[in-house]
């Protein structure tokens, strides 16, 4: 079987796996549920795994995807729960289907975030930080591909929001996913660069949908 | 998780090492256990993960239902600097608890250099280094492993020593001390009952005596201590536990596969050598057994590759039968098999053809020493003729690379035999010219050489290791000798290998010195990134011990010797026999051929040395 997708979620302490690391635990939990991959031809074959959007170590999801092929037929509607039930803690399936979109088609991520004040107030932390992320511009130092260069991250932001906790502030922004690629982890990098007094004491993202151009939920 | 951990993850490297969670990782109701067992592995995540012995014992542990035992690894420096930054204490992997909430922290320790990263975990964990300085119990803390065949050098700091295999007497050990716990025993009561186990040595019940010279004189012991500790074993080796389950690390370790042990033990009784000895009586498992426990781990781990351990593993009996019964499964799975320690005496192109899935780039072997005359003085029962005929079926099947392994400062050594080395690396060259199917893509000759250790409980456990000077005249001869482009050299450093002499063959005053060394910031000594042979140096002379007394001296036949309380199998007759016959360059048949009644045998209650 072909063209397979997988969604499934990598929360607690699975979010310290690291991108490369995820396949193999993904390639070994196919092995053990008895779940033959397809491998590529030539002189070094691998099986043919591809997660849509690699995650950052230390950031959770609720929502990755992952491309893959099956040399036999299986019966999608079990997959996620054989899958699950051979994978570490912290990763479970929600679903398998066949993939109906190309890749380049998911274009927004949904992401949340809690934003660690330890000594100073949430509420009007929430307060600044609502305005600082209405600038138009927001340049920040970051790498690209030719190297490190000042980039204006505030298109890639479609939507930002802060709430006041207990000792934190959580956001919700839908990022853009592909081209170009916004790493949740610059909204608090712009902070230290740009803002000191707002800059959070810890920062932690989640995933929580991904979505095409069109803000339709993209699977 | 702890806000603390949370916060210095993002610092770190590879933080997927620190946070358990993997697959068949065993979480219990901690609520519901009546004992904490905190089993430290005194190195990183990586070396520890592969660790089969570990593997086995979790599982052993954690199969009494009252007992949750968890994996606690020495974090790597700057997760190090991170923990101590965030005041934040040893903690296990399973469920994250600091180290303070345990009954018990047990220490596998296989290697000498890991002595000073045990005393950092300790501190770690919020304890006194010292035993005397624990009164209380809980926390129960104790030590097994290879290095525990001398436990003097650690002596002061482990409440007790398990010596020899676990697999039962750890779990005689937790009966006795969950009932100690309940009906609150002292820790003395404790430990006077816990001597009684067999293979449970308590050595706050017996007190070394000096003499003027410095050399052990006596040892006095205390009523109801045994007079020798006889170290355990399993006896239905084919009937011991093995993890078919065992945990699927998450991130890159050194060994990430499933490993099948053989057979314990060895037939070879290479004189250096003290796995050979220790290990002993020989105990195999059917292949059959082989077969089906290797399918199943791999059916439960996924794992990619498959490798057959033991000591020298194309000795076993049913090699071919195994492999076999292992490829059947494995080949049309695209799982790999692996045979690491192979002999250049029995190696065969039949073999060779089984392991195919080996990557061709590399073949090793340990020759260990340059002449025949040494070779048969240390019982290495290799001639040039196997080992060149070995070559020959490499080269012919498309290896391209050899690596060959020797010790230099063994004893009766001489100039001959070292330039022996650089003859044989000649040899192998003009092997390959002769032999190999493609010339084109060249060779490549690795010749490794390692300072020699005398190791307790070897028939070389009196002799004196040569200086660091004269080992880098050895290595300097021998490089010189060495003058073929593709012949490389590479040798070990001399300051580790005295070190680890010391703390092999040490007694109970050398405690002060790795007490020392860790006060100084000494842990993580097997990495050569945090070895400092001068923080050793200075920690000997504050503790006015001089390291040539422990590794330059040859000690006398007759003298009483720091680990003579350890009873491993094997007499002391028996590898005094076995050294003379290294003076007069014999050597003695392989346990197939003849069993020479080294005494291993008399720890079988029933059954026979597979020897
Ligand atoms: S008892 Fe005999 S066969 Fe067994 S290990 Fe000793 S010498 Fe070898």
């Amino acid at each position: 079987m072909d063209k397979l997708r997988l969604r499934f979620e990598k929360t607690g302490r699975a979010v310290y796996i690291s991108h490369l690391d995820l396949m193999r635990t993904m390639q070994r939990a196919f092995s053990r549920a008895g779940l033959a991959l397809k491998y590529s031809e030539g002189f070094n074959p691998h099986p043919l795994l591809s997660i849509l959007l690699p995650l950052p170590v230390g950031m959770g999801s609720v929502c990755e995807l992952m491309d893959f092929r099956l040399r036999e037929e299986t019966d999608l509607a079990v997959l996620p729960e054989r899958l699950t039930a051979v994978l570490p803690e912290g990763i479970r399936v929600t679903e398998a289907y066949e993939q109906k979109r190309k890749s380049v088609d998911l274009k927004w991520l949904a992401v949340e975030g809690i934003f660690a004040y330890d000594t100073r107030d949430a509420g009007q932390m929430a307060r600044e930080l609502e305005f600082f992320f209405a600038q138009e511009a927001i340049s920040v130092l970051r790498k690209t591909k030719r190297g490190m260069g000042q980039s204006n991250i505030r298109p890639a932001i479609r939507e930002i929001n802060f709430r006041p906790e207990e000792g934190q502030v959580r956001l919700y922004a839908v990022l853009s996913a592909q081209e170009p690629t916004l790493n949740p982890e610059l909204l608090a990098e712009a902070l230290r660069q740009l803002e000191q007094a707002l800059a959070p004491d810890f920062a932690r993202f989640t995933r929580l949908e991904t979505y095409d151009a069109q803000m339709q939920i993209y699977r | 998780m702890d806000k603390r951990l949370e916060r210095i993850l993002p610092k770190v490297q590879k933080p997927a090492r620190y946070v358990g969670g993997e697959y068949n990782q065993i979480i219990k109701d901690k609520s519901a256990v009546e004992l904490r067992l905190a089993f430290c592995f005194p190195d990183t995540y990586e070396i520890g993960m592969s660790n089969l012995g570990m593997s086995i014992l979790y599982h052993v542990m954690n199969s009494l239902d009252f007992v949750w035992c968890e994996r606690v690894f020495a974090p790597w420096g700057d997760m190090y600097t991170e923990m101590k930054k965030a005041g934040l204490p040893l903690y296990a992997l399973e469920s994250g608890d600091s180290l303070s909430e345990f009954d018990a922290l047990a220490f596998s320790v296989g290697y000498e250099m890991a002595y000073t990263t045990v005393l950092d975990m300790l501190d770690m964990a919020g304890l006194p280094l010292r035993s005397a300085d624990r009164p209380a119990l809980p926390p129960l803390v104790f030590a097994g492993g290879t290095a525990a065949v001398n436990p003097e050098p650690m002596a002061p700091f482990m409440d007790l020593f398990v010596i020899g295999e676990g697999e039962e007497m750890n779990n005689e050990l937790l009966c006795l001390l969950r009932q100690a716990k309940r009906e609150g025993w002292s820790k003395r009561d404790f430990l006077r009952q816990a001597a009684q186990i067999q293979g449970v040595y308590v050595p706050s019940l017996y007190e070394p005596v000096y003499g003027a010279d410095g050399a052990l004189l006596s040892v006095q012991r205390q009523e109801g201590a045994p007079e020798r500790v006889t170290k355990r074993i399993v006896q239905d080796f084919d009937a011991a536990p093995y993890p078919v389950k065992p945990i699927v690390p998450s991130t890159e370790v050194v060994h990430d596969r499933v490993s099948l042990e053989l057979f314990r033990g060895c037939v070879r009784g290479c004189r250096f050598c003290q796995a050979g000895y220790v290990y002993r009586p020989i105990r195999a498992k059917k292949p059959e057994t082989l077969i089906r426990q290797g399918i199943e781990a791999l059916k439960n781990t996924g794992c990619e590759d498959v490798t057959l351990l033991s000591l020298s593993s194309s000795d076993y009996r049913h090699l071919g039968e195994l492999c076999d019964g292992l490829l059947d499964y494995c080949e049309s799975r695209s799982i790999g098999l692996s045979l690491p320690s192979l002999r250049a005496d029995n190696f065969s192109m039949e073999l060779m053809e089984k392991l195919q899935k080996v990557r061709k780039s590399g073949l090793t072997f340990a020759v260990e020493g340059g002449s025949q005359r040494l070779r048969d003085a240390i019982n290495k029962n290799v001639t040039e003729e196997d080992l060149l005929h070995t070559c020959r079926i490499a080269f012919e099947g498309g290896w391209n690379s050899v690596k060959l392994y020797y010790m230099l400062g063994l004893p009766t050594e001489t100039d001959e035999d070292i330039l022996g080395i650089a003859e044989m690396a000649n040899q192998v060259l003009h092997c390959w010219r002769q032999y190999a199917r493609n010339k084109n893509r060249g060779v490549k000759i690795t010749i490794s050489t390692s300072c020699f250790i005398p190791k307790p409980h070897s028939p070389f456990q009196w002799e004196a290791q040569v200086s660091i000077e004269e080992y880098l005249r050895r290595v300097n001869l021998l490089r010189s000798a060495i003058t073929a482009r593709n012949v490389t050299y590479n040798w070990h450093d001399a300051e580790t290998s005295l070190i680890e002499a010391v703390l092999s063959r040490g007694d109970r005053r050398v405690a002060d010195v790795i007490e020392e060394v860790w006060r100084r910031g000494g842990r993580l000594d097997a990495w050569s990134d945090y070895f400092s042979f001068g923080r050793w140096t200075e920690a000997f002379k504050v503790c006015g011990l001089d390291p040539a007394f422990y590794a330059n001296r040859e000690i006398p036949a007759d003298a009483v010797l720091p680990w003579d309380i350890i009873d491993v199998g094997v007499r002391k007759e028996h590898l005094l026999r076995e050294r003379e016959k290294c003076y007069v360059s014999q050597l003695s048949p392989d346990c197939r051929k003849q069993c020479a009644a080294c005494g291993a045998a008399r720890l079988l209650k029933e059954g026979r040395c597979d020897g």
